[in-house]
């Protein structure tokens, strides 16, 4: 008896060793799902939100009402609500669509996941937001979440009518996202005379004078721009057509104005040779860096990304450049009119969290007194049309990080121009892809565009099936 | 049935049987976990299936049946590539992606194996010296061992940022003043490809080197200590003892070092940040069928790329084995050894000379050879 016994042990050892030796070292997904053990109450007591930065954490943390802490549960956390409901937040980044990827696999996962790993909230952005609102995943704002159309009625018109699909608004977003150009007051001055907005805006006022300063600033030892696609969303967020139209890939005029645009800088040094989010461009930012006049950015930008880099060391305002930018930004509209980006949010088919769904769709994006607070502290552009004229109109107000500069006044205008009529679900891949490609031709490594051109199509086509080339990739010259 | 313990007539109980119960626990997970979806991955091959990722559907297209259109996708496709040495332009071509990446793949592989195998002998070689005598050897082993466990992306990432434009290598290089603007090393196809096949030499060569001492400690030490008696030098050692006896071994490591360079991945999508650095010239083979299950999503390309990397693999295996295994043949081998043998005793003093060719003739005689 006692052998068998032993016998039967060993089998089940070897059994389970089998087992763990079949995973051969392959990649284990990074996100780790810790639930709560269900309750059961009409409403679960977990909320999961998928996003690909903590930019909305962020916000949440710092302005929703109900939130009481941060509590840290092995090695991820979550934030407490004032009614014990805990809110996870699962980011995955967005580098070569991963944050796509892994929100699809979820999404489709949704029917047979346990109630408390269900999504419940998710995060897109303009690049790929028509993708996610033309599918049954993202709810209906009004209809299913419960929205009326007096809390959505403060929000600029374009935020809504992106997100439409057959008349039912599927996302709401907390930003509207005109686009600027952020430079440094002390090369302003260097440069121009001048750091005041309204002069500098005068001399950047479009592309020909924008060249002109440029020159100007290469004679000082500055860098106008810091890299190769630091003006591509300026040119490819004013596109006339679609990326993809019916799976046909067509490049747009814009594109082909950056790249001309971009290899004259680049043969000529007015820009520093940096891709963009790598360590030297945030560093140029700062004031260990290489000088660079300015950087386009958006409203969320400068908040998220631009404020973190100019004081790396987190002196706060110094008043000396060699130590801290902080305070020495300002910004202007720049040579065009354009838009970066933004965040909306949705409510994901099958969540069992449907009011907390709604109450914090609501604070965050139709609440004034919450939107006024956010522009306030963060100077992000939030989408409340009465909140940001009020600010826009109030002398009192200038941003402490833009050197009391009241740059909200400066976008009333242009953000209620913004024009998203052209944004399609292929976004992301292409415009990563194209500058990608592009990178070769600027430093020289492939000599013709036609040849950096072949380099775009093969990369695309390692990331979609099925896709067409149209007429306009033949015979480009710039 | 026949009851698994026999007794048989002695009265001891037969446990034969039963290593194939230890076996069956195996086998199943094998077949289930492995050799099933194998066979699924080569079947798809032939199948028009993937997601539309431009849409968010929940059901693939497919699979439905289109016989080798996959294969021919994959050899249909071709682009310019600029080829540089260092700074120097090679000019350019336009050549098949799948014979590109094929082509940096095992380019990057030979790049990281020659100075891994050549580094991981001579330390084998010196850690097992009878005369040598190391110390500290526990030591040595353990640190160049150490690098084998760093997970191969975490060890990319890092390196990634220490041969970046602002990290500490340039900087350093800035200080000395051997360069006098920072450059981006992964501006240059020739620098990356160095770089990344460093790390794997750094990330492999303890391994080898364990395994190359282990073949080494195999040998008897009574044939080196006579050789050395005989006033051998160590390169003669090393090339008439060692070496031979330790083909095995080195077999087996350049036939398992060959598979994994062909599978290089994890280092090279990290380091370049998936895209295979300037004119994609670090682009591997399993990047792109990386590429084209994650991110395109379509498992009848997938599973065409798979089969063709197996067919390779399996060819080069083949041929490698084939080259280091003759088949021997028998007579070649005694006329050589006998014209060898005669050369060695010419020098010989006569008496000995004569008693081997006596020997040798009569062993002819005989009907030997």
């Amino acid at each position: 008896m006692k052998k068998s016994m032993l016998a039967v042990t060993a089998l089940a050892a070897v059994g389970l060793l089998s087992l763990a030796a079949c995973t051969n070292g392959g990649t284990t997904s990074g996100n780790v799902v810790c639930s709560d053990g269900g309750t059961a109450s009409t409403e679960g007591k977990v909320l999961n939100i998928e996003c690909w930065n903590n930019e909305f954490q962020g916000r949440f943390e710092n302005f929703y009402p109900d939130f009481v802490k941060t509590v840290k549960e092995g090695d991820t956390s979550y934030d407490l609500l004032r009614d014990g409901t805990k809110v996870y937040f699962k980011i995955t980044a967005n580098d070569n669509n991963g944050y796509q990827n892994k929100l699809d696999a979820d999404l489709k996962a949704q029917d047979s996941a346990k109630a408390d790993d269900k999504v419940d909230m998710f995060l897109i952005e303009a690049d790929y937001a028509t993708k996610y609102t033309a599918s049954e995943y993202a709810l209906d704002v009004k209809g299913d979440i419960g929205l009326t159309d007096s809390d959505l009625s403060s929000m600029y018109q374009y935020t809504k009518d992106i997100v439409t699909v057959d008349g039912k608004l599927k996302a709401v977003s907390w930003q509207a996202t005109p686009g600027l150009y952020a430079y440094r007051r002390d090369l302003a001055k260097t440069v121009l005379g001048s750091d005041d907005p309204a002069t500098v805006q005068a001399a950047l006022s479009d592309w020909t004078k924008f060249d002109a300063v440029a020159a100007k600033a290469k004679e000082k030892g500055v860098y106008m721009l810091s890299g190769y696609d630091d003006a591509y969303r300026v040119f490819s967020n004013n596109m006339t057509k679609p990326w993809v139209t019916n799976k046909v890939v067509h490049l747009d005029d814009q594109i082909k104005a950056w790249m001309k645009a971009t290899k004259t800088y680049t043969d000529k040094g007015y820009n520093d040779k940096t891709s963009l989010w790598d360590t030297q461009w945030g560093k140029n930012q700062g004031p260990k860096g290489d000088k660079v006049f300015g950087y386009f950015y958006s409203t969320w930008g400068i908040n998220f990304t631009l404020a973190g880099n100019s004081d790396p060391d987190k002196l706060g305002k110094t008043g000396d450049v060699s130590t801290s930018l902080y305070g020495d930004y300002a910004v202007c509209q720049g040579p065009a009119s354009w838009y970066w980006g933004g965040s909306w949010l949705c409510g994901a088919k099958g969540t069992d969290n449907k009011a907390l769904v709604n109450k914090i769709m609501y604070t965050m994006t139709c609440n004034a007194p919450v939107s006024n607070a956010i522009t306030r502290i963060t100077q992000d552009y939030t989408n409340n049309i009465p909140a940001m004229n009020a600010i826009a109109e109030d002398a009192t107000y200038g941003s402490e990080f833009l050197g009391g500069q009241n740059h909200i006044a400066l976008f009333k205008e242009s953000a209620a121009k913004i024009n998203m009529q052209n944004a399609c679900a292929y976004d992301q891949g292409c415009n990563e892809q194209m500058q990608n490609a592009m990178k070769d031709y600027f430093t020289g490594k492939t000599t013709t565009i036609a040849d950096a051109i072949a380099a775009f199509k093969t990369a695309l086509d390692a990331k979609y099936t099925g896709l067409t080339y149209d007429t306009s990739f033949d015979n480009v010259t710039l | 049935m026949k009851p698994l313990m026999k007794k048989n007539r002695k009265g001891h109980i037969n446990y034969n049987k039963w290593g194939y119960l230890f076996l069956i626990p195996f086998v199943v997970v094998f077949l289930v976990f492995q050799l099933y979806p194998l066979f699924q991955t080569l079947h798809f091959s032939w199948y028009t299936y993937y997601e539309d990722t431009g849409l968010l559907s929940s059901k693939p297209v497919g699979p439905d049946w289109c016989g080798f259109a996959n294969y021919i996708y994959l050899f249909q496709h071709s682009t310019v590539r600029h080829f540089y040495l260092f700074e120097l332009d090679l000019g350019k071509i336009e050549i098949n992606d799948l014979l590109y990446y094929a082509i940096n793949t095992i380019l990057i592989w030979i790049e990281g194996f020659i100075p891994q195998i050549a580094v991981s002998l001579l330390l084998a070689v010196w850690f097992t010296h009878i005369e040598l005598n190391l110390r500290f050897q526990r030591f040595w082993k353990t640190v160049i061992y150490m690098p084998n466990l760093i997970m191969a992306a975490a060890f990319g990432m890092l390196f990634q940022m220490i041969f970046a434009r602002s990290g500490p290598i340039i900087n350093t290089l800035l200080q000395w003043g051997w360069i006098k603007t920072p450059i981006d090393l992964g501006d240059s196809s020739s620098w990356t490809h160095v770089i990344i096949a460093f790390l794997n030499f750094l990330m492999w060569f303890g391994n080898t080197t364990l395994l190359l001492m282990a073949g080494v400690m195999g040998i008897d030490t009574s044939i080196y200590e006579s050789a050395l008696l005989d006033g051998a030098s160590s390169g003669t050692v090393f090339r008439k003892i060692t070496m031979p006896l330790l083909k095995p071994i080195f077999v087996y490591v350049f036939i398992t070092s060959m598979i994994g360079g062909i599978q290089l991945f994890d280092i090279a999508q990290i380091f370049t940040k998936t895209t295979g650095g300037s004119q994609a010239s670090s682009y591997t083979l399993m990047m792109y069928l990386f590429s084209l299950i994650s991110d395109k999503q379509n498992y009848g390309q997938a599973g065409a790329l798979s089969l063709l990397m197996f067919i390779v693999t399996a060819a080069l295996s083949m041929t490698v084995y084939r080259t280091m295994h003759p088949r021997p043949n028998e007579a070649r081998e005694q006329a050589t050894s006998y014209r060898q043998r005669m050369k060695e005793y010419a020098d010989c003093p006569a008496t000995i000379a004569e008693r081997g060719r006596n020997a040798m003739s009569a062993s002819t005689e005989k009907g030997v050879r």
